[in-house]
């Protein structure tokens, strides 16, 4: 029983990352070797645990669940648990999997760097949080392992912490994230204060026939984490600049780790969500704001890892529409899809990067020539995301439209555009970077194919990327559903062709613009009002200007404020204060040297007085104190028998 | 047979006798010696009831009164000590010249 192991895939990353930072330096690439041995049994191992569960699930055995008592008190304990059922098993595959190749990858992108060692420890404690998170049992221990992969992220991002931008972007990944985590924290605590438990099977059990107002409340604030780490509108902004760190950290959190969390939060909670309609009508709206918002941006970045980064926002957004338009099986399908062909979008563009040393796509093109693996790799990762068959992404893509079609037609449209975007973007990436001539600096004789430690994963991936999209076929839909399985694949006969259709003018339109140049790009800036709309696009709609202006204008004239009210109120208080003490101390001063001391020395002068009186009783002579003491015997005698005592 | 009365009688007059001395002698060794009639005296009485008291004999009184005179011995010994250091110390064993013992 290879389950009763699972609580050692998210060990082993662990103990590489201690093994790594202890003794990283004494060994090859600086413990690269070791992260890549780790982690590849940590896969070895989800595998072995998925196969199980799949059989589990086919003979219709309950999920796999053990716990042990962690902090017990009289009336309640925490506890400490593994959870393994089909959702915790598709997590586990997907983020071993593309740790696995990530780290893979680094063993020739991040070749020869200085932090080598910080770099493959701190990744390998990513990949085990990741996976603790997705086995937890209860909301306490992913809260916890939440807030270890917000660490990690903040550590990778930074990973480059010399760059100012870097550092920077590091904390604004950690801050805009933090507001969603204490959301989500709130959150669980409604859950306990109203159920008395944190563990999710107990908690589900309970959900049906609770308040919904309550289970309202906590879902909604649960989302909310969801929000910050996912990087859903309005807390995105993080994302696109979380592209300080290395590529491939860019890759991890975008295809895996850090994201997915939130996808993974709110289809964990599902069960909660369910009996709150009203939640999920939240989660589905922001998922479809965020899809079209995130994809517009992307038309206009010139950075080639901002478009993959807003790419991930939108495609993250199609998830959360889709859990709130009650496609379950279709969002964890899209998120598995995604974890690979985004992956290997973001691993193609970091083999761009290493080679030709500029994140810009401007002074990118004609790349195809000489970086054959990388633009057909990418070429296959970009028809995927875009939604052509039979690649993965149409699947996914499709079950997601269609089930938005039928549940909310506002939302569809707004999908629908967001797909005619994505297809637009990437194939003008695609076209801008591998297509007509070099615009870069020097001569295009240096540049060259990536190492193949680097292509071999870009090739794996991009066989995924065209191939896991058949799991549909393959009982996908029996293996992660929620409630009813709805079985095989429903083909709506409205929704598919429009969605082919979309997909295919959009990689039209970016041919013929960005590969044929007619009309040539300066066609969307040609007139005031296009221009307006490009500028609003690529100021990201204000967003950073808004948060970074009521940051500055708002808190900073609430900061004035407040410092004139420290200044005249809080500070006249504590100089009065001190005044009114200064005189008091005064009068206690007087009081002290004539009442207290008087007191005192009076009795010490009686005290003296008396002694000066009394020592004369004490003579020394031995035999006075006997005679004494015989008076008082004779005295006590003759009271005994006088008073007959 | 003598009646209990005589010896309680003897025996108050001893202790009365030594109480006298200890308090009005001024030789230390004298004070001892009368120490030592006071304990007697209480021996007889220990001895007298022993033979009288309570209808029959008990040997309880003549034990206690055969430790008593071990003890006394013991501190007649202990006693002459301190007065080989007193003397050694003042040159004396007057009690009267030896009042150290105050304030």
């Amino acid at each position: 029983m290879v389950i009763e192991y699972s609580w050692l895939i998210p060990l082993l990353p662990l103990i590489s990352f201690v093994v790594i930072a202890a003794v990283g330096k004494k060994t090859r690439e600086q413990g690269g070797y070791i992260a890549v041995s780790f982690v590849g049994a940590s896969f070895i191992l989800s595998v072995l645990t998925v196969l199980e569960v799949m059989a589990r699930s086919a003979a219709h055995l309950p999920p796999y669940e053990t716990s042990t008592g962690w902090i017990v008190f009289q009336n309640f304990s925490l506890e400490m648990g593994i959870l393994v059922d089909p959702l915790s098993a598709l997590m586990l595959i997907v983020v071993s999997f593309v740790g696995l190749l990530v780290v893979v990858y680094s063993l020739g992108y991040m070749h020869g760097d200085a932090g080598l060692r910080r770099y493959f420890a701190e990744i390998s404690l990513f990949i085990g949080v990741m996976l603790g998170l997705v086995l937890a049992n209860n909301y306490l221990q992913v809260y916890m392992f939440w807030e270890l992969v917000g660490l990690c992220s903040y550590l990778l991002i930074g990973f480059w912490y010399q760059k100012p931008s870097a550092a920077s972007a590091a904390k604004k990944a950690f801050i805009v994230t933090r507001v969603g985590d204490i959301m989500f924290l709130v959150g669980i605590i409604i859950l306990f204060t109203q159920f008395h438990t944190f563990n999710f099977v107990q908690l589900f059990e309970h959900a049906e026939g609770a308040n919904t107002g309550v289970l309202t409340l906590a879902t909604l604030l649960i989302f909310g984490g969801a929000v910050g780490k996912s990087a859903q509108f309005p807390l995105h902004v993080w994302l696109p600049d979380a592209m300080e760190g290395p590529t491939t950290v860019s890759a991890l959190i975008h295809a895996a780790t850090m994201v997915k969390a939130g996808v993974y939060l709110v289809a964990r909670s599902y069960p909660l969500f369910h009996f709150a309609p009203d939640a999920l009508l939240t989660v589905a709206v922001i998922g479809g704001i965020t899809a079209i918002l995130a994809a517009s941006m992307g038309l206009v970045a010139n950075d080639i890892k901002r478009v993959l980064a807003y790419s991930t926002i939108s495609q993250l957004g199609y998830m959360m529409l889709a859990l709130g338009v009650g496609a379950y099986t279709g969002a964890m399908f899209h998120l598995m899809n995604h974890a690979f062909f985004k992956a290997l979008l973001f691993l193609c563009a970091g083999s761009v990067i290493h080679t030709v040393g500029t994140n810009d796509m401007r002074e990118m093109g004609g790349l195809g020539k000489v970086m054959k693996i990388t633009s057909i790799t990418m070429l296959l990762g970009a028809l995927s995301i875009s939604g052509i068959p039979p690649f993965s992404g149409f699947w996914s893509k499709d079950e997601i439209l269609a089930a938005t079609y039928e549940h909310n037609l506002g939302l569809f449209v707004l999908a629908a555009i967001t797909a005619f975007f994505t297809a637009f973007y990437m194939f003008r990436l695609w076209f801008m970077t591998f297509s007509g001539k070099y615009r870069g600096r020097g001569q295009p004789q240096h540049l060259h194919e990536s190492p193949k430690v680097m292509t071999v994963p870009l090739m794996i991936l991009a066989s995924l990327a065209v191939v896991s999209g058949f799991a549909i076929f393959t009982g996908f839909s029996g293996f992660i559903f929620f409630g009813e399985s709805h079985g095989g694949v429903e083909i709506n006969y409205v929704v598919m062709p429009l969605s082919i259709l979309i997909a295919v003018s959009g990689i039209l339109l970016a041919r013929a613009v960005y590969y044929k140049g007619s009309p040539a790009p300066e066609v969307f800036v040609a007139t005031r009002a296009r221009k307006a709309l490009h500028r609003m696009l690529e100021r990201k709609y204000w967003m950073d200007d808004l948060y970074i202006g009521f940051a500055e204008k708002v808190f900073y004239g609430f900061s004035l404020a407040l410092d004139w009210f420290d200044k005249k109120v809080i500070d006249g208080v504590v100089n009065g204060v001190a005044s009114a003490t200064v005189k008091l101390s005064g009068a206690a001063d007087w009081f002290d040297i004539y009442v207290i001391d008087g007191v005192v020395n009076g009795i010490s002068r009686v005290t003296v007085a008396a002694g000066q009186t009394l020592r004369k009783v004490q003579t020394g002579l031995v035999q006075q104190y006997a005679t004494v003491m015989l008076i008082g015997i004779c005295a006590l005698l003759i009271l005994l028998g006088v008073l007959g005592w | 047979m003598i009646p209990l009365n005589y010896y309680i009688m003897l025996s108050a007059v001893l202790f009365c006798i030594g109480v006298y001395g200890i308090l009005t002698r001024k030789s230390a060794i004298l004070v001892l010696m009368s120490i030592e009639i006071v304990l007697n005296s209480a021996n007889i009485n220990f001895i007298a009831f022993s033979a009288y008291g309570l209808g029959q004999t008990q040997p309880q009184g003549q034990v206690f009164a055969l430790i008593s005179i071990a003890l006394a011995a013991a501190e007649a010994a202990v006693g002459l000590a301190i007065y080989f250091v007193l003397y050694r110390t003042h040159r004396t064993i007057n009690v009267e010249e030896v009042n150290v013992l105050k304030w």
